[in-house]
């Protein structure tokens, strides 16, 4: 089923290698004008993915289809994609304008025509006069910028960019992150970006596709995959969270830790084993004798935006966030809005990190 | 007082390498054959030495072989050395152990199993054959001079010239060659050296007939040495000099940014 | 003079299927790659190695294991460990009275042992000669180094067998040395055409490849290990024997390496300055290929030859597992 409006379509894609799955059934559509995120922990087949889109890996098994047509055996130079990779890449014997123009000379555009689009290329990406530098005696946000100007004076349809924030400094990066988000939108052209940093992702993006162990687990905007996540990894990835295993009593109620809870989930049966999942921020310290639950302060930690508190409630360690400081060692009581507490179906090896644990999830 | 017996040290052992060579070259001024006495001063043996066909053309054919034997061990080892890198851990390592394969072969077999291969196949041995003889033992080195640049390059340098429009041709030619370009110098370089000295290879692939340089001062060595060939000697050891001196200037400039 | 020819044609037709197969995987990995994968770029490559080296050893091992007419034979390597083999056989064959003449001929097996202490002995030397200089040179400041590692490769590039042939110049009977002496007054020395020049042109010319190594390894040791062995209360011997010389160990595999390997195989130096007195083992080779025309046992002596190397080398790089050592490239 391909659908007009979809740019890159990929259906069912698997990618094997020496006998391992990188990629397990991907299928994903990105449509025109998109900033799609990849978001996932090092080694869950985020980066061959775009790999794949950007024709560096060819899929084992599956459909790559961009604008309708399968170009799963199209070779890199006749994609209308560019790529930014994650070290930049630029050509260490070119200088900073000839990097540049480097794709416009392939495609034999007029001298004349390249002078232009390179400088407005180089006004884009702030770098005005620095044409003539070699690429070594720049720092890595010019470098960085040089890479961006490099790709984008192709108009491609499609920009794909491998984590190419790593390397900056988080002033930079922050700023970077702006940037390049204005660009988009100001050029229209479709983002594809690829990275582990969930801040970033939810930042930037339209859309946010997370992964984890060459699958996809869940798609959706910044703000439901924060508020909805569909499981306990994505819970734990996105956002601080605390997760434990609970019993689902009946329909809007839970158990966990040691006490009943009221919340807004329903339909998993009764006494079912089931995933809790409650953000820090969402966890509100109360009085002792009117919280649903009561813990000592085991740490307090200052984080400049909030205070991060752990709370051994006896059962588990909660992390609570919350403006409010509490001394260490008091006897405080938790309490916690039902809207707030994230039910899901438990995965086969679940994470428990608030019982000082930590066990891998998948 | 240490100071003396280290350097003192280090200038016997100097003599010891340089004693023979100064003898060749005061021996080329020699007017006579006497190996011990000393006749007079005389250029003679040098301009004999330049009427001499035989070392001439030995001159010749020794100076072109390494020419050519080294260009074309540079391209067919730096695209090998391209291809290498390239590949998967398995077939790198057979490919590897193949390169190894030739050095770790004394030249005297190696020589030999050439030899072997050519009267086999009824090919005459003679230019043609040597110059095969060389390019073969050469292009193990130049693959060993380029293979290190090939891994300190940013390995995505390559596909960012495919991402940009270039067909591999052109990202080999305008990418991957201007950035490796310093080993394949080293490499082609090496190859000429090892091309000109060689002497035991050539002895068993080639004809009577066609002689290089080494070649020929063994057979003559077996009569005797003439003292054109201190002449020889003495020039080349000059010529050394010479090369040396440049290749030392050049290294002492500013090296470019890189 | 040469073997004639008498391969079987199967093998000819093996050969051809053999690189017909090897041209149609190059076509096979050039369509697949669809211009990514760059590996195709080693296939002719792989093709000149193959046509150049593996065949050619393959070709070695087929004399080596058959007879004059092709037939398949251990006769070499009897004859290698036994010369007289042959002969042993007719007397065998002729009948008991005969078995009194059966004697083991050594000659072989004698010049190979020769080979092996002598490249023992000259590697001894160039070590015991070469340590101190590399030492030395990685001792000073960094100027005089560079300069005298530029002097130590001036002949090196020499060739060598101009060199070597110097040496002639020097030792003859009638040569430097001996007129020196014997304006002195001394009786001249026999000095070439013994076993002592060849050793001599042995160390001669193997010298710069132990010195090379070991000023390599010493050169990348890193000076505060020095430093920091001093700190802790270690003199200068204590020094060298507990931190520089096992750090120069690889630099030191790697001499011993380059310098054995020519050596238990060289034939020009035992042959200019020893004539015919001193035959080494690749004098032998040389021998049965071109002067006896003898292919199969001058095949048989490269085997054993390349075997030994291979253990030799095998057993070395047990030594220095990460291949350390500072090599000539």
């Amino acid at each position: 089923m391909v659908e007009k409006e979809h740019l890159i379509d990929l259906q069912h894609i698997c990618k094997e290698y020496d006998d391992t799955a990188v990629l397990t059934d991907i299928n994903l559509y990105i449509r025109k004008k998109e900033f799609v995120t990849l978001l996932g922990p090092s080694g869950c087949g985020k980066t061959t993915t775009l790999r794949i889109i950007g024709g560096f890996e060819y899929p084992t098994s599956g459909t790559l289809l961009f604008e309708g047509k399968d170009i799963g055996a199209m070779p890199p130079y006749k994609r209308k994609v560019n790529t930014i990779f994650q070290k930049y890449a630029l050509f260490p014997h070119l200088n900073v304008f000839d990097n540049i123009a480097f794709g416009q000379k392939i495609a034999k555009v007029p001298t004349k025509e390249i002078n232009i689009r390179v400088e407005k290329m180089l006004e884009l990406v702030n770098l005005i006069g620095y044409g003539k530098r070699s690429v070594d005696q720049l720092s890595g946000g010019q470098q960085q910028r040089v890479a961006i100007a490099r790709a984008l004076v192709n108009e491609p349809q499609v920009l794909l960019l491998d984590e190419p924030l790593g390397a900056l400094d988080l002033k930079l990066r922050k700023d970077m992150q702006l940037e390049l988000k204005r660009m988009q939108q100001a050029l229209g052209i479709t983002f594809l970006y690829v990275t582990h940093d969930q801040e970033e992702a939810l930042t930037m993006s339209d859309t946010v596709v997370v992964m984890s162990d060459g699958r996809i687990l869940q798609i959706g905007d910044p703000k439901s995959v924060y508020d909805e996540p569909a499981n306990a990894f994505v819970a734990d990835f996105i956002g601080e969270s605390n997760i434990m295993r609970g019993v689902m009593l009946q329909d809007e109620l839970v158990r966990f830790s040691g006490a009943n809870f009221p919340c807004v989930d329903a339909g998993f049966g009764e006494n079912q084993p089931v995933d809790v999942v409650v953000r820090p921020e969402d966890i509100m310290i109360v009085g002792n004798d009117i919280g649903q639950i009561t813990g000592i302060v085991q740490s307090v930690l200052f984080k400049g935006v909030h205070y991060e508190m752990m709370i051994d409630t006896g059962e588990t360690i909660f992390k609570v966030h919350s403006t409010v400081m509490q001394a260490q060692g008091s006897n405080v009581g938790l309490s916690i809005v039902p809207y707030n507490i994230h039910i899901m179906k438990p995965m086969l090896r679940p994470v428990l990190p608030s019982e000082g644990e930590e066990e891998e999830a998948l | 007082m240490r100071k003396l017996v280290k350097r003192g040290y280090l200038a016997l052992i100097l003599l010891f390498l340089y004693i023979p060579i100064i003898v060749l070259i005061l021996q080329s001024f020699n007017a006579g054959k006497s190996r011990a006495k000393w006749e007079g001063f005389s250029l003679q043996w040098y301009s004999e030495l330049f009427k001499d066909q035989a070392i001439m053309k030995a001159l010749y054919v020794t100076l072109s072989i390494a020419v050519i034997a080294a260009i074309a061990a540079t391209v067919l080892g730096t695209l090998a050395a391209i291809g290498i890198h390239a590949m998967r851990k398995r077939p790198q390592a057979v490919m590897m152990t193949m390169t190894n394969l030739p050095m770790t072969m004394p030249d005297i077999v190696t020589g030999i199993s050439l030899m072997i291969l050519f009267t086999f196949s009824k090919i005459e041995r003679g230019y043609i054959t040597m110059l095969l003889a060389h390019i073969t033992f050469n292009t193990p080195y130049v693959i060993l001079s380029v293979l290190p640049k090939l891994k300190q390059m940013n390995k995505h340098t390559y596909e960012a010239a495919l991402d940009l429009g270039a067909s591999p041709t052109y990202a080999l030619v305008h990418v991957i060659l201007p950035e490796i370009s310093p080993g394949v110098i080293t490499g082609l370089l090496l190859a000429f050296t090892l091309s000109l000295d060689d002497f035991v290879i050539s002895y068993f692939t080639t004809s009577p007939m066609v002689q290089n340089l080494s070649t020929l001062i063994y057979s003559k060595a077996r009569i005797g040495i003439e003292p054109t060939l201190n002449a020889l000697s003495a020039l080349m050891f000059l010529a050394l000099l010479v090369l040396l001196l440049i290749v030392n200037r050049r290294a002492s400039k500013p090296a470019k940014a890189r | 003079m040469n073997q004639s020819l008498s391969l079987p044609s199967w093998m000819l037709w093996l050969l051809g299927l053999f690189l017909l197969g090897f041209v149609l995987l190059a076509v096979y990995s050039v369509k697949r790659t669809n211009g990514i994968r760059r590996s195709f770029f080693a296939s002719p490559y792989s093709l000149w190695m193959v046509l150049f080296t593996i065949v050619p050893c393959v070709l070695i091992a087929y004399y080596a294991l058959t007879d004059a007419n092709g037939a398949f034979t251990l006769d070499n390597f009897r004859n290698f460990w036994d010369s007289n083999y042959s002969v042993n056989q007719l007397y065998t064959q002729m009948g008991p009275e005969y078995e009194v003449l059966i004697q083991r001929g050594t000659v072989n097996i004698g010049i190979l042992v020769y080979s092996l202490w002598m490249a023992l002995l000259c590697t001894i030397i160039c070590l015991v000669l070469g340590y101190p200089a590399a030492y030395f040179m990685a001792d000073r400041n960094i100027k005089i180094g560079s300069i005298l590692v530029v002097l130590f490769i001036i002949p090196m590039w020499m060739n060598f067998l101009l060199r070597t042939i110097a040496w002639m110049t020097l030792l003859e009977d009638q040569g430097l040395i001996n007129t020196l002496l014997k304006s002195l007054g001394f009786h001249s020395v026999q000095l070439m055409y013994n076993d002592r020049a060849v050793l001599l042109g042995m160390v001669y010319n193997f010298l710069p490849f132990m010195v090379f190594p070991i000023y390599t390894s010493l050169t990348k040791m890193d000076s505060k290990l020095l430093e920091a062995a001093q700190d802790l209360g270690a003199n200068h011997l204590h020094t060298f024997w507990r931190v520089t010389a096992p750090l120069s160990l690889p630099g030191v595999i790697s001499g011993i390496t380059m310098v054995f390997m020519p050596s238990v195989t060289t034939f020009f130096i035992p042959r200019i300055l020893g004539g015919g007195n001193t035959m080494m083992f690749g004098d032998l080779i040389e021998n049965r290929f071109l002067t006896e025309g003898n292919w199969n046992l001058g095949s048989a002596l490269s085997l054993i030859m390349m075997v030994l190397i291979l253990i030799s080398l095998s057993v070395l790089r047990k030594a220095d597992p990460e291949g350390e050592g500072g090599g000539m490239i």
